[in-house]
């Protein structure tokens, strides 16, 4: 159990896009962290630690904890790298919070970035999975997916269609939120008509590669009402990592986030999370998983998601939002993507949505995943936890 | 800016001299598959599962497994997707050899999943399900290649 509770009191995020040539990484970096600064009305001077990550290999440049100093403000101070794949970011979080959890540090700025322009991106993914018994047939991060939609398709007789209904609903609510990188609503049709890229997922079922970072500050209870007057506290986090060759996998369920979503909901005494969790970011690569994911982190039942997405219930204004921001299909600079779930649900408890506020929320989920088919997911509270 | 101004890293003739070990546990299954044609996998102890491919330890029991089993050669697709986007395969410095079938295979006798290339034969439509075989390599040198691709039974 944690010895201080922790709250989210400062996000900040760069406007997203697909190539920034204007800034290098400790420029960008710094971009989101100025904002983070900002939006807590604090100065780097108050910072104690910093957690900063993003994927390995992808610049080709490693060791960002050293080299971004001058755009982290880490300059003499303690930091941390932390680096997961594709759960780098919400890793990051989970990272954050352990340290202000334990009562060692008091303040603590989180960092996730990517420069994905800069980037081989399937070709660094592949250096992810094993040289012997993977890579023969391995491509890149979507492949898996596929296999993945494939074999729940299969076994629940869903269509593309049903998915693309997920890529509708996250692509038009990106057009709420101004740092998001794609703002362009699209229809079913043209999601079916895009080109099939691995059965059956077509372009308009997959995120983007983006530039951007993304920071959050996290402060212990001592402090935290002090700097933000509604903070985002962190209920509890959990995280589960399964296999050791791709085909050791469950396809067509995801073990890790069932039994993560499970530990979660334990020990923050969540009994029925459709009805009380207010809004969901999930970090939702691909359109399938905006339905096989909510099954097995417990929304609703196992082969029936694709029913409750067609009945808007996951719509703005519906009765679970997900994905206010648009998620992951509108924006992925991916180390930051999992870190932006978490800005995104604290921003939504703090009430600072704006258009893409969702009303009243008192609970908030961020999840973070990898090619590896492992989760983190983190649940936020307006409420200070009372345990 | 023109492309050539641009900062190349090349490794130009050169290759990445990486020398992966693939353990006993892994020797033992290419050996099999180069000298006998022979699948083998691995039984754990304490939970019954058999491993294809074969590894020293049951990560859920965290338990050695000892028992060796012969499994396939046939086995069923559990999930599969035909990959067609072209990219460059990092392994090799070539496009990968897009469209094509990328099986999950569960060999008989075994429990978790065989990667591998699955023929894309409009007659025997690749599904989930479907029956397949190896086809092995008349020259085989104890890799993955050894097995050139999975044939549709049915």
């Amino acid at each position: 159990m944690a010895k201080k509770r922790v709250a989210v009191v400062g996000t900040g995020q760069t406007m997203h896009k697909s190539h920034r040539p204007d800034v290098n990484g400790q420029e960008l970096i710094h971009e989101a962290v100025k904002t983070a600064l900002a939006d807590a009305e604090l100065t780097i001077n108050d910072i104690d630690a910093i957690v900063i990550g993003n994927m390995d290999h992808f610049e080709g440049i490693n060791y960002v904890d050293c080299w971004s100093v001058d755009g982290s403000g880490g300059w003499m101070k303690p930091i941390i790298k932390l680096t997961t794949g594709g759960t780098t970011g919400s890793t990051l979080a989970i990272g954050g919070y352990h340290m202000v959890a334990s009562g060692l540090f008091e303040k603590v700025l989180i960092i996730g970035w990517e420069k994905n322009s800069e980037s081989d991106t399937t070709g660094a993914i592949t250096t992810a999975f094993d040289p012997i018994w993977d890579r023969l047939v391995f491509a890149g991060a979507i492949a898996g997916l596929a296999a993945e939609g494939m074999a729940y398709m299969t076994e629940f007789g869903i269509t593309d269609k049903d998915a693309a209904r997920v890529s509708v609903r996250d692509r038009k609510h990106a057009c709420n939120n101004p740092y998001a990188q794609l703002r362009q609503e699209v229809t079913l049709e043209e999601v079916l008509a895009s080109p099939m890229l691995s059965d059956p997922i077509h372009l308009l079922d997959v995120c983007p590669r983006t530039d951007g970072a993304c920071a959050v500050i996290m402060a212990s209870e001592d402090v935290a009402q002090k700097i933000c007057p509604t903070p985002a506290w962190v209920w509890g986090t959990a995280n589960r990592h399964t296999y050791t060759y791709v085909g050791d996998l469950n396809l067509g369920e995801i073990d890790s986030m069932k039994y993560a979503a499970a530990e979660l909901w334990k020990k923050t005494g969540i009994t029925e999370p459709r009805k009380q969790i207010d809004v969901i970011e999930l970090y939702q690569p691909y359109s399938f998983a905006g339905i096989i994911w909510i099954e097995a982190m417990g929304i609703i039942p196992r082969g029936k998601g694709a029913e409750y997405i067609w009945s808007g219930a996951t719509d703005m204004g519906g009765e679970l939002p997900i994905n206010p921001s648009g998620g992951v299909i509108a924006c992925n600079p991916i180390g930051a993507t999992g870190l932006i779930r978490c800005a995104e649900a604290c921003t939504q408890i703090m009430g600072k949505g704006g258009a893409r506020q969702v009303p009243d929320v008192n609970l908030a989920v961020s999840t973070g995943f990898g090619g590896c088919f492992w989760t983190d997911i983190l649940l936020y509270g307006k409420q200070k936890p009372d345990f | 800016m023109a492309r050539g101004d641009h900062l190349v890293i090349s490794s130009g003739d050169a290759v990445q001299p990486f020398n992966y070990a693939v353990g006993l546990h892994g020797s033992k299954f290419f050996h099999e598959l180069k000298e006998n044609r022979r699948i083998v996998g691995i039984k754990c102890p304490a939970c019954g599962k058999v491993y294809t491919p074969p590894r020293r330890v049951c990560g859920d029991c965290f338990v050695e497994n000892k028992e060796w089993l012969e499994v396939g050669p046939q086995g069923v697709i559990d999930t599969f997707t035909i990959v067609r986007y072209a990219f460059i395969d990092p392994e090799t410095g070539k496009q990968k050899p897009v469209p094509y079938g990328y099986g999950f295979i569960r060999f008989d006798g075994a429990d978790t999943r065989f990667q591998h290339f699955v023929e894309l034969n409009e007659a025997r439509p690749i599904k989930i399900g479907a029956r397949v075989e190896p086809v092995f390599a008349e020259e085989r040198k104890g890799t993955i290649r050894d097995i050139l691709y999975f044939r549709i039974l049915d």
